[in-house]
Formats: structure tokens, C-alpha cells, sequence
């Protein structure tokens, strides 16, 4: 399942671009794009998960050292270790493309790092538990205990990079953008009357109200109703854990689309009026 | 080490658009490709230019001043577009500074164009390729053209030479006496990205004229003016010669 969802980001990931049929190139400048180390990590990722699974799936367990505790260590530790670790890593690289930005000031702050990491760290343990009350109702209350912690954890982190945000004074003004100190300074006209790449790309075109409404409802489906629906189901509701994944899920897709929403441009001091 | 940039003297830009269209005239026909407009005649035109003429109002009326503003790629010495590229597409040329794309190696994944704050980057539609304006690097280092033309199109087609062009590493150039001299800045200058275009400030033109100098004291018209005036009887000049 974790692959399906790996293969279905890769997927996803290639046919944004615009031309998916070079996209191996883009693991070339991994020593300084973020973006390059990301798709290094997401195959090596897929690779580990896919060992994983086959050494389970194949009962592989040859003990190749024991531990001075008395445990044993067989390939599929080895690959669980790696796995996490490389998981970690992945959000980390996916969290710095945003992050490494220094002028998208509301992406510049580790605070991106660390809700990539408790976000997708939450969705995760919540579907696992979820997973788990199919097929190994023993680890239900671990795994919904945990996604719960995660959960309340990144309501955490998300507020403080929300009151953050909110308080972010841009660095950049209209004086800056064309270096006029005057304090009144209106445009006129950017140049052309119809769009372009710069007047669709960097504008979500949104009345305040949906971005505050979508801002709600994400602070809401992905934080205290999949909190409440993992309590409801730390005994083995599946049903409930099913909801809580998916409520989550949906909350997860608006809290992006409102990070995206939320990133003031620079570039847009440029394109505000049309003669 | 070179550094190719443009300078832009908004105290003399009048706004005319000749480099927007210059420029996509020239680089729609080089071995790059075409700059394809979608829609061009139709209700919502789009295309990609690397070059756009913006204006601003400063100040409040009446004191107001209309400022032409020609906005393209500055050639940042420390450019945030190139080390965010995945493929190694976005570079820097080492010999001259200036900022490319590799048409055939760029993936289109648009990271670049969130990397660089001034929104020089526009997405090609159709190639579905970054681009940003090259300095005409195929018309400044064509020695088959003659030395007049090695210049960027945009810089040809500017009527008021409002557009210089050079090394500003070469502390004599014109270029760098135009920033030196006339106060050339670059813009945002709180990123750290060091443009290499730099724009010259609007100058107030202003002379002093002493009041003596609209109405001389020793003019001889006033002069004369105070001689009597001959009485109607006397005779006029035409009566005491022949011309």
C-alpha cells in the first residue's frame, strides 16, 4: 500500500512537468537543488519499502546478528531502519524545496520542515491504523495512539507557522521593486492586457473569504476530527479509523492548497493592474 | 571576469514598447525556437516575452511623475534561479554572466520561476520550457554581424537610448560610468541576488535663470524706448533717403 501511494507521488510528480520524458534528468544537481535530492530519495524510498515488503512476503529472516540485548537482526529490520530513515529524509527534501526560498517568507522558516514531517507523519500512522484494524487488530491502539500524538502535535506546529504567517511583514515593497522611494506609488499598467505565465502562476485568484473558509476547514479536518475519530477507534473501530484517514486526507489537500495560497510573491509587486 | 547587463536610464525611458517588440521579434526567429502566442487575436491573447515595459504612477497628485519601468531577467551575479534547477538546465555562463536556460535539457517544472523574485521566467505554453531573455547571446557574440549590430535587440531598437549595454566589471565602461555617475541601483536589493542590470533614478532637470537674464538691463530696445518720440510732422526715415 505504501508503494502504490509512492508510485501514485511519482506519477503525480512526472506529469506536472513539462516534459515528463526528461525527468530523469532532474537527479543531476542533487549537490545543490533540493528538488534533484528529492527525486534521488523517492526511488531509493520505493526501492527499500518494495525489499521490505518482498522479505515479508517472502518470510525471509535469516538472523545475521544478534544484538548484546539478545535480538535478533534479520534483513527486514536492516530495511525497516533504512526505510524510515530514507521516509524521514523524503519529507525533509520535499519540506526544503519550499523552505530553501529565503524571499517566499512564508515558507522560510523550519517550521515548513517540521509540519512536512508531523503532517505526513500524522496521515501515515492514520492510515496504518486504520490498515492494521483490517488485518492486525493487536497494533491498532499503538499505531492510532501514536497518529493521535502526531496529530495534536502538528495542530501545534501548523498554528504557530499560521500565527507566524500572520504576523509576516514582506520585505520586498513597490520602493524596493523598481528602487523609487517615494511612498505613493501606484501601477499603472504591467505591460500587456491579456494574462501571462506570470499573472496565472503565482495567483490563486480567490476572494479572501474561500482562502480564510478553505484555511478553516483544513484546521479542522486535518487536526480535531481525526483526533476525536482515533479515539473513538483505538480499540479496533475500523470504520472510524477509515474516516478519520480519509476526513484527514481531504484536510490535508486543502492545507496545501493553502500553503500554496498563502505564499506572497515577490514577482507580484509586478502584476497588479492592467491599464 | 565579464559581466554583461543592461542599464536602464527610467529618467529617459519614454515607454514606447520598442524593446518588448524588437525583442520578440529577434528571439521568436533565432535557432532557439519560436515564442508562440496562444491566442493572438483572439479574446484572452498570452505568449511569452522576455522583456515587458511596466508603468507606474509615483506620487500624489498633482505632484505626480509617470515612471516607464522595462522589466526583463537582471543576470543576477548570485542567480536564485540556477542552483534550484534539478537538471542543471538554469545556468550561469562563466564567461560572460549571463543567466541561461538549456532549452533541450529544462523539464518545465517551473521550480525556477518561484526561485527568482523578480517573476523574470515565463513558462513557453507550447515548447513547455522556461525562458527568459539571453542578452541576445546569439547577436552579441556573432562575428559575422558587424560591430554596430553585436548589441542586444532591444537595445538597437530603443529610439532614446534609454538602454546601455556592457561589462560592468570593466570599470571603464559605459556602463559602469553610468552607475558610477548617475546613480544606477539595483532592484530589491534586500535578496542578496546582486542584479547585474542596474536602473538609473529619474534626474530633475533644473537651471537656474536670474531675472536679468530674461530681460537685459542694457537691452537696447529699452534704450531706444526711452528716446522722444518724433511728433507726427517730422519726417519718417523714407522721406530723408533713398535705399
Amino acid at each position: 500500500m505504501a508503494l502504490a501511494l509512492l508510485v501514485a507521488g511519482l506519477a503525480a510528480s512526472f506529469f506536472h512537468l513539462g516534459h515528463p520524458e526528461r525527468a530523469w534528468r532532474s537527479a543531476a544537481m542533487w549537490r545543490t537543488s533540493w528538488l534533484s535530492r528529492e527525486v534521488i530519495v523517492l526511488p531509493a524510498f520505493m526501492g527499500v519499502v518494495f525489499l521490505y515488503g518482498a522479505t515479508h512476503w517472502l518470510d525471509w529472516h535469516p538472523v545475521l546478528v544478534t544484538l548484546p540485548g539478545g535480538l535478533p537482526v534479520d534483513p527486514s529490520v536492516i530495511l525497516g531502519v533504512a526505510g524510515t530513515l530514507l521516509a524521514f529524509a523524503l519529507f525533509l527534501c520535499t519540506a526544503m524545496i519550499y523552505a530553501c526560498l529565503k524571499f517566499l517568507g512564508e515558507w522560510h522558516s523550519p517550521l515548513t520542515v517540521i509540519n512536512y514531517i508531523l503532517l505526513g507523519g500524522a496521515s501515515g500512522f492514520t492510515l496504518a491504523a486504520a490498515f492494521a484494524a483490517v488485518t492486525a487488530p493487536e497494533l491498532v491502539s499503538f499505531l492510532a495512539g501514536w497518529a493521535a500524538i502526531i496529530t495534536l502535535l502538528g495542530l501545534f506546529s501548523r498554528s504557530a507557522s499560521l500565527v507566524r504567517n500572520a504576523r509576516l511583514k514582506p520585505k520586498s515593497t513597490l520602493q524596493t521593486a523598481i528602487g523609487i522611494s517615494n511612498r505613493r506609488i501606484v501601477q499603472k499598467t504591467q505591460g500587456f492586457m491579456g494574462g501571462s505565465f506570470n499573472t496565472r502562476e503565482f495567483f490563486h485568484g480567490q476572494p479572501v473569504l474561500v482562502v480564510r473558509g478553505v484555511k478553516w476547514f483544513f484546521m479542522l479536518a486535518v487536526f480535531p476530527l481525526p483526533l476525536l475519530l482515533l479515539l473513538a477507534g483505538i480499540h479496533g473501530g475500523s470504520i472510524a479509523l477509515g474516516a478519520a484517514f480519509v476526513v484527514q486526507y481531504l484536510g490535508l489537500l486543502a492545507e496545501r492548497w493553502f500553503f500554496f495560497a498563502q505564499a506572497n510573491h515577490p514577482q507580484n509587486l509586478y502584476y497588479q493592474a492592467i491599464a | 571576469m565579464t559581466q554583461l547587463a543592461l542599464v536602464i536610464d527610467l529618467n529617459v525611458c519614454v515607454g514606447c514598447h520598442a524593446c518588448v517588440t524588437s525583442c520578440k521579434e529577434w528571439n521568436t526567429s533565432g535557432s532557439a525556437g519560436p515564442m508562440v502566442d496562444q491566442n493572438p487575436y483572439g479574446a484572452d491573447p498570452t505568449g511569452t516575452f522576455f522583456n515587458r515595459v511596466q508603468t507606474f504612477e509615483v506620487g500624489e497628485f498633482p505632484n505626480t511623475e509617470t515612471v516607464h519601468f522595462p522589466k526583463s531577467c537582471l543576470h543576477c551575479e548570485d542567480p536564485p534561479c540556477v542552483p534550484v534547477c534539478p537538471t542543471g538546465a538554469s545556468y550561469k555562463r562563466p564567461e560572460d554572466g549571463i543567466v541561461l536556460v538549456d532549452y533541450d535539457k529544462c523539464i518545465g517544472c517551473k521550480y525556477c520561476s518561484w526561485a527568482c523574485p523578480y517573476g523574470a521566467r515565463e513558462l513557453d505554453e507550447q515548447q513547455r520550457v522556461m525562458k527568459k531573455c539571453t542578452l541576445c547571446v546569439d547577436r552579441i557574440h556573432d562575428m559575422s554581424m558587424s560591430p554596430d549590430d553585436r548589441l542586444p535587440a532591444c537595445v538597437k531598437a530603443c529610439p532614446t537610448s534609454a538602454r546601455l549595454f556592457g561589462d560592468i566589471h570593466d570599470p571603464a565602461s559605459a556602463v559602469s560610468l553610468a552607475i558610477r555617475e548617475s546613480g544606477g541601483y539595483p532592484l530589491m536589493p534586500e535578496w542578496g541576488t546582486h542584479p547585474a542590470n542596474h536602473y538609473l533614478p529619474r534626474r530633475k532637470t533644473r537651471i537656474k535663470i536670474h531675472a536679468d537674464e530674461l530681460e537685459r538691463a542694457d537691452n537696447p530696445l529699452k534704450v531706444d524706448g526711452l528716446l522722444p518720440r518724433p511728433a507726427r510732422s517730422e519726417p519718417t526715415l523714407d522721406d530723408v533717403t533713398t535705399w
